[in-house]
This record gives structure tokens, C-alpha cells and sequence, in this order.
């Protein structure tokens, strides 16, 4: 299955920007499909962004992130031709997780 | 060894279990008070379940930092003033205060108002971009936690079409 995960890390010089964009749900839990029965609730809990064997960033979301989701931050370091890894798991158990390769 | 005794000794050793495994549960239990006062990066690496349960704001806040925010002019939070589909809503924050550990993004009006809550290990850049669902007009909270303290901003946004609707 191709990755959900879509990663994009620039190095600028003192800082690597980093953006995601991530293939799920996100189902909140209080919506209901058109037969008038809520959706069950399936969202990310935790994506987690590491670099050189440290988090960088981690996120922690509920429900309330929008479906397909996108985040961006940057940190000080890193350099170009270096693996970012990212990795997310749901409240379902699922995971997925990729390495990007900072530019 | 008669059937009696079999059955006795087997009772004693899972009433053993029992009480082992209580003593976990409480060690665990009291073990969360200390980080709850003063929260270490290293004690928020778990998924907060009960933030991301509550109803409104401040229990969110009580339950995700266990203090309270002051309002800071040193947070810039980026949100539409009118946001046509409240499923989707840009929101970016920045800030200039210092060693800021986590950042965390609630909507008031929501069903369960917290919606992310971001750690912030020394050497990231304080400012992040993502996008939210809003049920309805609100206002926009987002939390700075920086050298210990807790700082918050909040804009209001106007949603037309709410994200939450069947």
C-alpha cells in the first residue's frame, strides 16, 4: 500500500522546514452518516517526527483535526541529504510511518 | 494433595495476583500527581486521553498543563476571521517567548475543545501551522507553555458552514 504520509523537509541554511500531509479520516465521533448513525471515532493520535534518533516534534491530536491532515514546523539543525522520519498511529491501533530526505 | 487443597492453595495464589496487581494501579495513580503540579517534556510523552475528553476549555487546560494561562501579547495566532467551511480551518501561532515546550490549539465551542496539543523540544522553532475543525463560531484558543509558564491567545472566527454537522 503506498504511503500515507506525505513529507516534504527544505533545509534553509540554520533551520529545515518540515510540512506533512497525511491521509486519514479523522472522524470525530459526532457526526452522523446520511442513515442518521454516527460515524465511529477514528482519528491520529500521535505523529512523531524524528531526526538523527531525537523527536523533533510530536503531535498529539483528537478528533477535532481536520480529515487529511496537514501540520508544518521547523527546527534548528539538520542537514541536506539527511532521513527525517515521521510516524503516526491512531486510535485504532494503526500506524504508518516514512522517512523523508531533507532538501 | 486432596482436591480441597488444590483448590485453596490455587485461591491464595490468584488472591496474591489481585493484590499485586493493585498495588500497580495505585502506584500509578499516585505516580501522575507529582507530574501533573510541574510537567517534564519527558512526563507528557503519553497520549493525554482525559484532555482530549473534556467537555470545555478549562477542563482541557486543568487536565493537559494542571495550571492556569495568562494572556500573552507575545503570541501571534493566525485564524480567518471568517472561515466558510468550518471543517477545514487554517490556524498558524508564533511566538517570541522563550524555551516554549508545548503548544496546544482548542476551539471553545467544540464538543471537545482541545483539538492538538504539540511538544516543543529545545532546538524547534516555536510556530506551527495546521488545520482545525470548527462546530461553530468561536473563539480560537492556543496555549504557550514557555520556562515553566502557561500563556494563552485566542482569536474569534466566524464559521458559516459548521465542520461538525451530519
Amino acid at each position: 500500500m503506498a504511503s500515507t504520509i506525505r513529507e516534504r523537509a527544505t533545509n534553509n541554511g540554520d533551520i529545515t522546514e518540515v510540512q506533512a500531509l497525511i491521509q486519514h479520516p479523522m472522524d470525530s465521533g459526532f457526526v452522523k452518516d446520511a442513515k442518521g448513525e454516527i460515524i465511529a471515532a477514528h482519528f491520529i493520535q500521535q505523529l512523531t517526527f524524528e531526526y538523527d534518533g531525537k523527536a523533533v516534534f510530536v503531535a498529539d491530536w483528537g478528533g477535532g483535526v481536520s480529515k487529511d491532515p496537514y501540520v508544518k514546523f521547523a527546527f534548528k539543525g539538520g542537514k541536506k541529504g539527511d532521513e527525517l522520519k515521521v510516524s503516526w498511529s491512531d486510535n485504532k491501533g494503526a500506524t504508518d510511518s516514512t522517512t523523508a530526505k531533507i532538501g | 494433595m486432596s482436591n480441597k487443597e488444590n483448590e485453596l492453595s490455587r485461591r491464595v495464589i490468584l488472591q496474591g495476583v489481585g493484590a499485586v496487581a493493585l498495588v500497580g494501579l495505585c502506584s500509578l495513580s499516585f505516580g501522575n500527581l507529582p507530574f501533573g503540579v510541574t510537567p517534564a517534556l519527558a512526563a507528557n510523552d503519553k497520549y493525554p486521553e482525559e484532555a482530549f475528553k473534556a467537555k470545555n476549555e478549562a477542563d482541557a487546560i486543568k487536565s493537559l498543563y494542571g495550571k492556569t494561562a495568562v494572556a500573552s501579547d507575545k503570541i501571534k495566532l493566525d485564524a480567518p476571521e471568517i472561515a466558510e467551511n468550518g471543517a477545514v480551518v487554517p490556524v498558524s501561532v508564533s511566538t517570541t517567548l522563550a524555551d516554549v515546550t508545548s503548544i496546544s490549539f482548542l476551539v471553545a465551542e467544540n464538543p471537545v475543545a482541545l483539538i492538538a496539543s504539540y511538544k516543543i523540544p529545545a532546538g524547534t522553532v516555536p510556530a506551527i501551522a495546521n488545520r482545525i475543525k470548527m462546530a461553530k463560531t468561536s473563539n480560537v484558543i492556543v496555549l504557550v507553555e514557555a520556562g515553566g509558564k502557561l500563556y494563552s491567545a485566542a482569536k474569534e472566527a466566524k464559521v458559516t458552514v459548521g465542520g461538525c454537522g451530519g
